[in-house]
Formats: C-alpha cells, structure tokens, sequence
C-alpha cells in the first residue's frame, strides 16, 4: 500500500522564484511592472526636463490670478477680477448646459425622425431619410456657423424695434427675437411663492404615485385605469388653486427696450441657441438611425405575436418593441452623447463662451500657459465623458437583456 | 540594484536634455535659414502674395534680419503662428524671431521670458460705432454690445475701460476680423473694437463707410514689436539693431535708392558706422561689417517699408501718426549708432 504524501516543503530559496513554477509567474510580472514603471519615469522625467530646457516650466499659479476678461454668458457671478479658475468653471458650467440641453433635444429628434422613417407613409418616411442623409453627411462646425449666420442675417437686431416706425415688433409684447438672442419674460418670485412651487412638486410626486397605483391594480385585478387625464389633473390643478389662493404670488418679468438692448426678462444667447440647435440636429440624424437599427433588430415575429394576443399597435410598440430594441439602441447612443459634449467644443466658433473658449482660448492666449490650459481641457474632457459612460453604462445594464 | 537602474535613467534623462542651448546666431547659420513666426495671414502686415511669397510690414523685419545674418533676404522660413501658438513656438526653439504685431507687455516680457527688441508700430485699441447710433464718445457706450476679436489684448483693455468708466456692456467674443465685420454690420453688436489700425483697414471695405465713426478715444497703448527668446543676448542684439538700423536709416536719410552712394562714404560719421564704412559695430555684434546694408538692401529703410505695405498709399492707407520719427513728432526713435 502506498501512501501519497505531499513532498516535504522546503525552505524558500531565492532560486525558487526562478524554478518553482508557483513563484515564477509572480516573478516575471514584478519585473514587467518595475520596467513598466521605469520607462514611464523616464519618459515623464525627460519631458519635464525638455520642456524645463526649452524654458517651459509647468506652474499653475496663473489659476488663481485675475483673469481681467469679461464673459457674456454666465451661469454663477463672474466679472472680469475674478480668477482664471473661476472663468474656467463659468466655461465649465455652460459646456455642461449646452451639451445636456443638446443631449436632451438630440434624443428627442433622433427618436422621432427613427420612428417616422419606418412609417409606412411614403412622404415621411422618404422626408424623414432626407433629413438624416442631409444632416449627418455635412459637418458640425457647418451647420453651427450656418444656423448662426441665418440667426444674425434675418432676426432684427433691437434698434429695429425702437422709435414710432419700428420694422420689428415684440411677440405677445413678452418675447424679443432678435440677432442678439432671443428675451423671454422672467418669473419674479413673491412672498408665498414657495408654497406654490411646492405644490407644484407634490403634484409630480402625486402623478407618479397616481400612475404607479393603476399598473399595480392592472396587475392584480387586470382592471385599466384611465391615465392621461387624471395625470393631466392632477399635474395642473393643485398648482393653478394655489396659485391664486395665495393672491398670485408669482409675477413676471418682461423684456423691455432699455439703452442699446433689451433688459429685463431672460436671456437666451444667440451663440447659445446655434450651437443647441446645431448640435442637436445633427447628431439627431446620427440617433435616428440607431433607432431605427434598434427597432428592426426586434424580430417581426415579436410585433405579429403581440398583435395576435390583441395589443393595439401604440402597445406593440410601448410594451414589446422599445424595450426590446432599447438594449440595441443604448450603447450607439452613449457614443452619442459623448460626441455631442466633445463637438460642444466648437462653441467658439460662434463665441459662445465655453470651456474651450474660456481656459482654452482667452485664458491660455493671456497667460501664455498653453500646456498647463491644455492638460486641464484634456483632463475636464476625460472626466466628464467617462462620466457620462459610467452613468449610461448603468442604464444600459438595466435595460439590457436578462439572462436568467 | 533595481534602485540604481532607475537612478540611472533619471540621470540619463537628464543629460540628454541638458544638451540643447546653443547659440541661436550658431543655428541659424548651420541651418542656413531663419524661422521667422508671422501671423496665418494679415493683409499689410504678413500674407501670401498671388505667387506664394510672403511680403508685410512684420514680414520685412525677418526679411532684413536674414539679410543681415545669412547675406540672403529669401533665406526665411515663415512658420504661420496663431494668437494661441505663437508663444509656444517661439519657446520651444521651432522659430527664432517672432514678427507678429504682438503687444509689448510686461508679463510677456517676464512672465513667458522674452526678449522685445524693440516697436515696429505703436498701435491703440478704438471703437467704430455706427453714426445713426449718434454715440460720440467711449464712455457713452452703457450697456451696449461689443465685438471683440478673443484671445488679445484687447480683450483686456476693453474690460479694463468699462470697469475703471464704471459702464457695462456685453462682450461678443469673435475669432476673426472678417466674423468681426460680419456681425457689426448686422447690428448683432452695437460696436467693433480692435486696434485703430485695424479698424481703419476695416471701414475701408464696408459699402458706406460714412456711415461709420472711429470714436475719438483710444483706450489702450499696443506697442507692436518683434520678439525672441530669454536668454540669448547676442541673438537679441542682433534682432534689436537690425530694427534700429531700419529705423536710424530713415532719419538719417539712407533709402535703397541712395544707398549705394552713401556707402561708399559720406561726411556723416554716424551714417558710415551705419553702413559699417568707419568703425567695426558688425564685428561687435559677429555679423561682417556691412550687415546694416545687406539689412537696409532688402527693402529699403523703416519708412520705406511702412509706406509699400501699410502706408497711405496702400490699400491698408494708414498714416505715419505716433509711427513717425521723433524728428517728425512721432515716437520712432531709435538709439544712437555708436
């Protein structure tokens, strides 16, 4: 009989790390890790000291130092003793609106003319291909420059509105539409607004707590509630009753001709609405088509079978196809949305006062420091898009097929 | 041991870049070309002509220091910089003068360390304003909408002015003068700022240019200079007095078309030092003595050059103004030759 034993361990011999296959794996990555490190060093090394001998050192004290430069469109106070740092965040704030307002329209284009291009109607679908073929083969920075120049050529500028024989006329004396940028009337918040505004916002949670309650009757008893109108309801009456039990609190600020431009009322700059406006209908054209990959992908055999159990086409689509096709459309449209707040970067073009244009552009020509301001765009640039790839990334693995 | 490797290429590393700072006067001579920066395009100042040449006003200035130095005015190697490259160009080595209307201002100077040479052409920031807007002074402007070309001075000036004025306005930042022209004419702005210069060669190309006044203030000082870098003072030296030379030949009469004459001689001592005929100031600075002629032979003298480009002549039709000689009125004024 013979017995198995386990061979005697020895001492650990320097040898071993070598020989002993349990230690050699272990060995041979510490000595790619430690080259891996030694190459970075010295590739990081010599830049640091070419760029020192070209006589460009790397400081980062002109953040802090006024920035002496104005900015037209400013979501928090900045005025032009303000550091470069804080220019840079004004930049910062208004890549993030235009790319999250673009993202926002671009998905509803792109969802629109993808579904309207299967439509069965020759006229849409041959219009809505029209406008996918047209737009997404010409590029951005085109479509930016061409929107802004038709805003400034045919809008009147705000001298046309004055005097007795003005050519230009304010709509519903409310809104300005001018080359400028368009004014519309500002909310003026009195005493006992806020009661109203939370009205408002439990009237929201009461739509959902509202539509959440007939699913679940739906599902236990198989009863269908009526949804649209009591939503409807429920989302405008609260507000509209308090609103005028608290003696209308809320007023409004009208745009009016005062000096060389309108004041009073909001802003919106033209800079602003053409590159929205460009961005997101042409990258519109970009997620129709994958909308429209998305729908097809779901075979027709899911569309007949629903049919068959007596679903109603607008069903069809809400219940089978979307959520079918969202698992195909989601990772195109995260590429997407990232070239939408990268192609933001061209704001310039049209002076929209962006990151790029902000620490990119005035701040890096005044202070000379081309590389620190680049390193920074290209570090605000990877962050915010891998953050924007993490949080679809998340909805795409909600939406994404289960496999059980 | 694996410390020692590490350490040894970190001391590697750092000896090969310690070999880098010759002698820009040496480079260039081994090179047998200047690289000279010069805007991507400025009609009178630096462009292309129909054949590809570049010729201007900052352009002449690499032109006569190539003269000088290689005893060849097409010996040029123009790198078109913009407002947002040039500095780092001429950093990094990749040029080795900087001919581009740049301000003269003291953080560029200490700040970015470089070497002005010296002002080429004393400019102001002004505005043009529309006369129907029947504004007749800066100061009236409260409120109103400004055009301003990013990235330069005047970006600066202009908020230096309203905030010292105590006045607002909104700032319509643009990229070019022809976006700049685009929008004022539409009434997208209710004024154009940039430097007086500019504005007059720009109110030349609208349909009406009555219709438009240059407001009488000027709110800024932009001296225009050529510039290289810290550090090389013999290089400096050389750029320096070449456009001294340029500017003492016009006041001392020197014009290509006499130059010749006067080289063989004159009663003026200061202009046979000039000329290198009496003297050894390109000994002095490592050029052959007659590098003022090869510089003045290129295009001829200061005046000369401001008068073919920019001057009234021209389609630009700028006056002398500050840019005439002391003797004149104007600021130019250039160090004695001696």
């Amino acid at each position: 009989m013979a017995t198995i034993t386990d061979p005697p361990q020895g001492a650990f011999r320097l040898s071993m790390l070598i020989n002993d296959t349990r230690y050699r794996s272990l060995t041979f990555q510490a000595i790619a890790l430690l080259a891996l490190i030694v190459a970075f060093a010295y590739l990081g090394n010599n830049l640091m000291s070419n760029l020192r001998a070209a006589g460009l050192n790397i400081d980062w004290g002109f953040l802090g130092s006024a920035a002496g430069y104005d900015i037209n469109q400013t979501l928090i106070s900045y005025d032009s003793q303000d550091s470069n740092a804080r220019a840079a965040v004004v930049g910062i704030l208004n890549t993030l609106l235009v790319a999250f307002l673009a993202c926002v329209t671009a998905t509803i284009f792109g969802v629109i003319a993808g579904v309207l291009r299967l439509s069965n109607n020759w006229l849409v679908s041959k219009l809505m291909s029209w406008y996918v073929e047209i737009f997404r083969n010409i590029p951005v920075l085109i479509w930016i420059v061409i929107i802004f120049t038709i805003m400034i050529a045919v809008l009147p500028g705000p001298r046309e509105f004055r005097g007795d024989d003005a050519t230009a006329s304010m709509v519903m004396n409310a809104f300005a539409f001018t080359n400028r940028g368009i004014y519309i009337p500002a909310p003026v918040w009195g005493p006992g607004s806020m009661v109203v505004v939370a009205t408002f916002l439990a009237s929201v949670i009461g739509v959902f707590a509202y539509r959440r309650y007939a699913t679940k009757l739906l599902y236990d008893t198989g009863k269908l509630l009526p949804t649209f109108l009591p939503s409807l309801g429920i989302f405008f009456v609260p507000t509209i009753l308090m609103f005028f039990i608290m003696g209308q609190p809320i007023g409004l600020d009208l745009p009016a001709l005062k000096g060389f431009n309108f004041s009073g009322g909001i802003k919106v700059g033209g800079p602003l609405i053409a590159l929205w406006f460009a961005l997101s209908i042409y990258t519109g054209a970009f997620i129709a088509e994958n909308v429209r990959a998305g729908i097809q992908a779901v075979s027709k055999g899911q569309t007949e079978a629903a049919a068959a159990l007596g679903l109603r086409p607008g069903r069809v689509m809400k219940l089978v196809v979307l959520p079918q096709a969202l698992r195909v459309i989601i990772p195109p449209l995260i590429s997407q949305y990232l070239n939408i707040t990268k192609n933001s970067s061209l704001a310039i073009a049209v002076g929209y006062a962006d990151i790029t244009a902000t620490l990119g552009g005035v701040t890096l020509n005044q202070t000379g420091r081309a590389i620190e301001c680049v390193l920074l765009l290209m570090l605000f640039y990877l962050t915010i898009s891998l953050a924007i790839s993490t949080v679809m990334n998340v909805y795409n693995n909600a939406v994404k097929l289960k496999e059980r | 041991m694996k410390k020692s490797v590490f350490l040894g290429a970190l001391t590697l590393a750092s000896l090969g870049a310690g070999v880098a700072a010759a002698g820009t006067l040496d480079d260039v001579k081994a090179r047998g070309k200047l690289n000279c920066g010069v805007t991507t395009g400025l009609v009178g100042f630096a462009a292309p002509d129909a054949n590809g040449v570049w010729e201007g006003f900052d352009v002449a200035v690499c032109r006569a220091v190539a003269a000088a130095v290689l005893d060849d005015p097409e010996a040029v190697e123009f790198v078109p910089t913009t407002g947002k490259t040039r500095f780092t160009a001429l950093a990094s080595g990749e040029i080795d003068l900087l001919a581009r209307n740049t301000t003269w201002t003291f953080s560029r100077d200490v700040d970015l360390k470089f070497e002005f040479v010296g002002i080429n052409y004393y400019d102001g920031q002004g505005f043009i304003v529309p006369k129907e807007l029947g504004v007749s002074s800066a100061k009236e402007l409260d409120g109103a909408t400004v055009c301003i070309q990013t990235g330069t001075t005047t970006e600066l000036n202009l908020a230096d002015f309203f905030r010292a004025n105590n006045i607002s306005y909104e700032p319509v930042p643009i990229e070019t003068n022809a976006e700049g022209q685009q929008q004022y004419l539409a009434g997208a702005c209710d004024t154009y700022t940039t430097d007086a210069s500019g504005l007059a060669a720009t109110r030349a190309t609208f349909e009406n240019p009555a219709d438009h006044a240059i407001l009488p203030e000027i709110i800024s000082k932009e001296p225009l200079g050529p510039l290289v870098r810290h550090g090389d003072n013999e290089w400096a030296d050389i750029a320096r007095w070449t456009l001294n030379a340029l500017i003492a030949a016009e006041e001392l009469g020197v014009t290509s078309a006499n130059m010749a004459e006067m080289a063989a001689g004159t009663n003026n001592p200061e202009v046979n030092r000039l000329l290198g005929t009496e003297g050894n100031l390109g000994e002095m600075l490592g050029l052959p003595a007659d590098w003022a002629q090869k510089a003045l032979a290129v295009s001829g003298n200061y005046g000369e050059i401001f008068e073919a480009n920019i001057g009234e002549s021209s389609p630009v039709g700028l006056a002398r103004g500050l840019n005439a000689q002391w003797t004149d009125g104007g600021l130019l004024y250039s160090p004695p030759f001696r």
